[in-house]
């Protein structure tokens, strides 16, 4: 089917849809909103039963969480405060410093690990035996380390991001196709063309799925060190300390407006890297 | 069916029929006469086949008021340029897809058409793919067991005794606990045909089985395949867009234009079998080459030209 | 035998070595590369660094970090002076309340994820109901559950096996799902005109043809697990290895909080090499495939 479905054809005869008749048609869209906002009915409902057949009927777990009605109206209700938006602000500063040193540090190291066999033979196995712990065992001793909390927080979110950017950089090189090196060196490229004309946008895409993972790992640490470290008045806001704030002062309808903030900067940020890598590789968009 | 033969001798299509009457190899009998049936059964007939893929709006027309007639028991050969709607085909026959307009009978009986655009899947059409589909994880001989597990035909272990045999006549015997991954791709395609054997199907179909082969592997999986069809007579629907196997192997060749797939011509191949390599250089292989080439040969212009991707 | 090999030019017809024989064969070609070497010297490199750092030269503030050597002479000694060791049984309490956490939000996980994605992966129906909700969800780091698990779960337990649960819940269901998409359509196929029914498709093509990326999925999963339990133990919990990590720097003991950060590494990277192991026996097709393609 595929080989007739890939090309349009002199045969092809394209019809016009209205975007209604398009969502009509398109019963997968249809199936997810639906999806959605019968999570959101039940939701609100299971939150509310209590509410509507007296508390004696309040539903464990689901019965304790804020009715999506009531976080949206808090949600509101912060929008216009400053605070709310420096929470963000600090996050995403703090994601961006831990993020930006290990793709610096990360990405050569990888390839360095990649190209030359003896720092790999002797680098590798430290890095191997550091690698499982997982980061955020790292922040107490860290807290110990650094002289700031911002410090520390900034380095264990550079580790969680470290180990995973390398990991990926270091596979993506070594699966280069040796063909390709020597096509280019029959073709008279010196070591540096070879690495920056096939090493380098050979291991682009491993780079860029590095990337993702490990700016997924970054909210994570980022958020939980904010929430451990940071729960103290010297860490500065953020997100997570917006939370964990909420969750202090008792506001359950903040605790899920953090969370679904969390959620969005998350997702805008792996967004922008998927946008950044279809931008830098072309022969990649094959359609 | 004698006196059908003995009228229609100059008829080149029935040749075939003609040559297994004569030939009457005693001893391989046992199995032509378990199956006597097989040469009465099996015969296809596609008549004024249309097939238009509708994906996102787009209509595309893969194949065109097709029509064809396969006799029960023929090796029926169709050769076409890439990507020009043969997959297409086998696939309405086999009931993957449906079928836009038109007809398709076997033996008589409507495997579908207008009230039932899309076939029923069943073992009487067993399909041998392109790029080979035994189950990675499961052993040849499970594999073969397959079919009469699930169809609750045999037990299991019953079933995985006569795949041991059936593997085994085919010169497999060696490999018969080893998974697809571990033997070479031929071994791997001649299991896949036994898979398909062991159903006792009324019709093969085969969609370019040997395209990824190199020459020599492929010209023993020809023979191997020879030998299984001289054995069985099962009816053989064989896709290929290589003309040397199209002419060595079939009863019948069947010329298809690109996109939107209709028959232009059909060549009768009257070699008389049992065939062996040796066949490929006489005389009359080569005329009938270039019968077939020159159909093709502009076909394949015409498909490229157009620049249609070909199919992986 | 053995020396057979080492000789090499003898110029007999040379056997595939065996057994024992084909260990020591192996050892004997590894030793010869200078790899084991360059990596025992990259070890010790690392380690008297960290020493000298640490240890010998005393550094401003590297000096509050405890060195190799004072956290091997507390890890082995009978008497710890900050209270863990391998003789100790908290030690072993810890340890196992992590484990025991993580075994049954690993169990949980896959038990619903991996049944959830092959079904989502199966049927466009369900996938097109459920994916929507994940992918609203998945943003969602694990961790900022914390406080509302704290609060729908009562105890300590609880909350910290459904924080894990949850982190690897997602990554085993997608796994799955993209396991179940990622088979070829000719094996449906293929099974189809063998005369399978829904179930025998489902049963012989579906799950094993899933099994490769749901062993990638459940070796992500394990480790994800590992990061959220640590993090919520270190927020929530009374004993594990994360509580134990976080506990020593309340007290200011800082060997226990390394020995709880080298345990953690330890105990994580088994547990994932149990699920790799437990994954090649389940696939010997594929282990035998990618062997004979050298890799």
């Amino acid at each position: 089917m595929a080989d007739v479905a890939q090309s349009s054809h002199a045969h092809a005869v394209p019809r016009k849809r209205t975007r209604f008749e398009k969502f009509r048609q398109n019963e997968s869209l249809r199936r997810g909103v639906t999806a959605i906002v019968v999570f959101l009915l039940l939701w609100e409902l299971g939150s509310r039963f209590d509410e509507i057949f007296g508390k004696a009927w309040t539903l464990p777990g689901i019965g304790l969480i804020p009715p999506p009605t009531d976080v949206a109206v808090a949600w509101l209700g912060v929008l216009p405060k400053p605070g709310y938006w420096w929470s963000w602000v600090a996050s995403f500063r703090r994601v961006m410093t831990g993020f930006i040193a290990a793709m610096v540090l990360g990405i050569p190291f990888g390839l360095m690990l990649a190209v030359n066999k003896y720092f790999r033979d002797i680098f590798f196995p430290p890095f191997e035996i550091l690698r499982p712990i997982p980061p955020l065992a790292w922040v107490p001793a860290s807290l110990i380390f650094w002289p700031t909390n911002e410090m520390s927080i900034a380095f264990v979110t550079f580790l969680g991001a470290f180990f995973t950017i390398v990991i990926n950089v270091l596979g993506g090189a070594r699966t280069i196709d040796v063909r390709y090196l020597r096509a280019a060196q029959s073709m008279g490229a010196s070591q540096w063309d070879l690495f920056s004309k096939i090493i380098l946008p050979g291991t682009l895409p491993s780079i860029f799925t590095g990337a993702a993972v490990g700016m997924g790992i970054t909210w994570e640490v980022v958020l939980a060190a904010e929430m451990i470290s940071g729960g103290g008045t010297q860490g500065g806001g953020g997100l997570g300390f917006f939370i964990w704030n909420s969750y202090m002062g008792g506001s359950l309808e903040q605790i899920v407006v953090g969370m679904i903030s969390i959620g969005i900067a998350g997702y805008l940020c792996s967004s922008a890297i998927r946008w950044l890598g279809h931008y830098f590789m072309p022969w990649r968009r094959l359609f | 069916m004698h006196c059908k033969v003995a009228e229609f001798t100059a008829h080149a299509g029935y040749q075939q029929v003609k040559t297994l009457m004569n030939m009457t190899p005693p001893l391989r009998d046992e199995r032509a006469t378990m199956n006597t049936s097989t040469t009465q059964r099996g015969a296809l007939s596609i008549r004024n086949v249309t097939k238009i893929y509708d994906p996102e709006g787009v209509n595309v027309m893969a194949v065109d008021n097709c029509s064809m007639e396969i006799a029960a028991g023929e090796v029926c050969m169709i050769v076409g340029p890439s990507g020009c709607g043969k997959t297409t085909l086998l696939n309405a026959i086999a009931g993957f897809h449906s079928i836009t307009h038109g007809e398709i009978f076997l033996d008589d009986a409507l495997l579908c058409g207008p009230s039932k655009p899309k076939a029923e899947q069943a073992a009487e059409r067993m399909v041998v793919f392109q790029h080979g589909a035994l189950f990675p994880w499961k052993t040849l001989a499970e594999n073969v067991a397959y079919g009469p597990t699930v169809q609750k035909t045999l037990r299991k272990k019953q079933a995985l005794e006569k795949a041991r045999d059936m593997l085994s006549e085919s010169g497999l015997g060696n490999v018969v606990d080893k998974y697809p991954g571990e033997v070479s791709s031929g071994m791997a395609r001649r299991a896949e045909i036994v898979r398909a054997l062991i159903n006792d199907p009324k019709v093969l179909l085969l969609d370019e089985p040997y395209r990824a082969m190199d020459a020599l592997t492929k010209s023993i999986m020809h023979e191997s395949l020879l030998e299984t069809y001289d054995r069985t007579k099962v009816t053989i629907f064989f896709i290929t867009h290589d003309l040397e196997e199209a002419i060595f192997l079939g009863d019948k060749v069947h010329v298809v234009t690109t996109r939107p797939c209709q028959l232009k011509k059909t060549v009768s191949v009257d070699i008389p079998r049992p065939r062996s390599y040796e066949t490929q250089s006489s005389e009359q292989f080569r005329l009938l080459m270039d019968e077939v080439n020159e159909a093709v040969h502009e076909e394949a212009i015409k498909a490229f030209q157009a620049g249609e991707r070909e199919m992986a | 035998m053995a020396t057979q090999y080492a000789g090499g030019t003898t110029g007999h017809r040379i056997e595939a070595p065996t057994g024992l024989a084909l260990l020591i064969y192996r050892l004997k070609e590894a030793l010869s590369t200078p790899k084991p070497y360059l990596m025992g010297f990259g070890v010790f490199l690392w380690l008297f660094t960290y020493w000298l750092l640490c240890e010998g030269l005393k550094l401003d503030r590297f000096d509050k970090i405890p060195g190799p050597v004072a956290i091997a002479k507390e890890w082995f000694s009978y008497e710890p002076f900050q209270g863990i060791s391998f003789f100790t049984a908290e030690y072993y309490d810890h340890i196992l309340a992590s484990c025991r956490r993580i075994a049954i939000a690993f169990a949980i996980a896959t038990g619903v994820g991996v049944p959830l994605g092959l079904f989502m992966g199966w049927s466009d129906k369900i996938r097109q109901y459920i994916f929507p909700i994940l992918e609203t969800l998945r943003p969602i780091p694990p961790l900022a559950w914390v406080p509302l698990a704290i609060l729908m779960f009562p105890g300590f337990e609880a909350p910290v096996i459904f924080l894990a649960t949850l982190a690897s819940l997602f990554v085993t269901t997608l796994n799955t799902m993209l396991g179940v998409q990622s088979i070829d359509e000719e094996y449906f196929r293929a099974a189809g005109c063998l005369g399978s029914s829904k179930w025998d498709i489902f049963k012989n093509v579906v799950v094993p043809g899933a099994l490769p990326y749901i062993f990638t999925g459940l070796q992500i999963s394990i480790g994800v697990a590992w990061f959220s339990l640590v993090a919520a133990e270190m927020v929530s919990g009374d004993l594990g290895l994360g509580y134990l990590i976080v506990d020593a720097y309340m007290n200011n003991v800082t060997v226990p909080m390394v020995i709880g950060m080298i345990t953690l590494g330890f105990v994580g990277w088994f547990t994932s090499v149990i699920v790799r192991v437990i994954g090649n026996r389940l696939m010997q097709w594929q282990v035998k495939e990618l062997a004979l393609q050298g890799r």
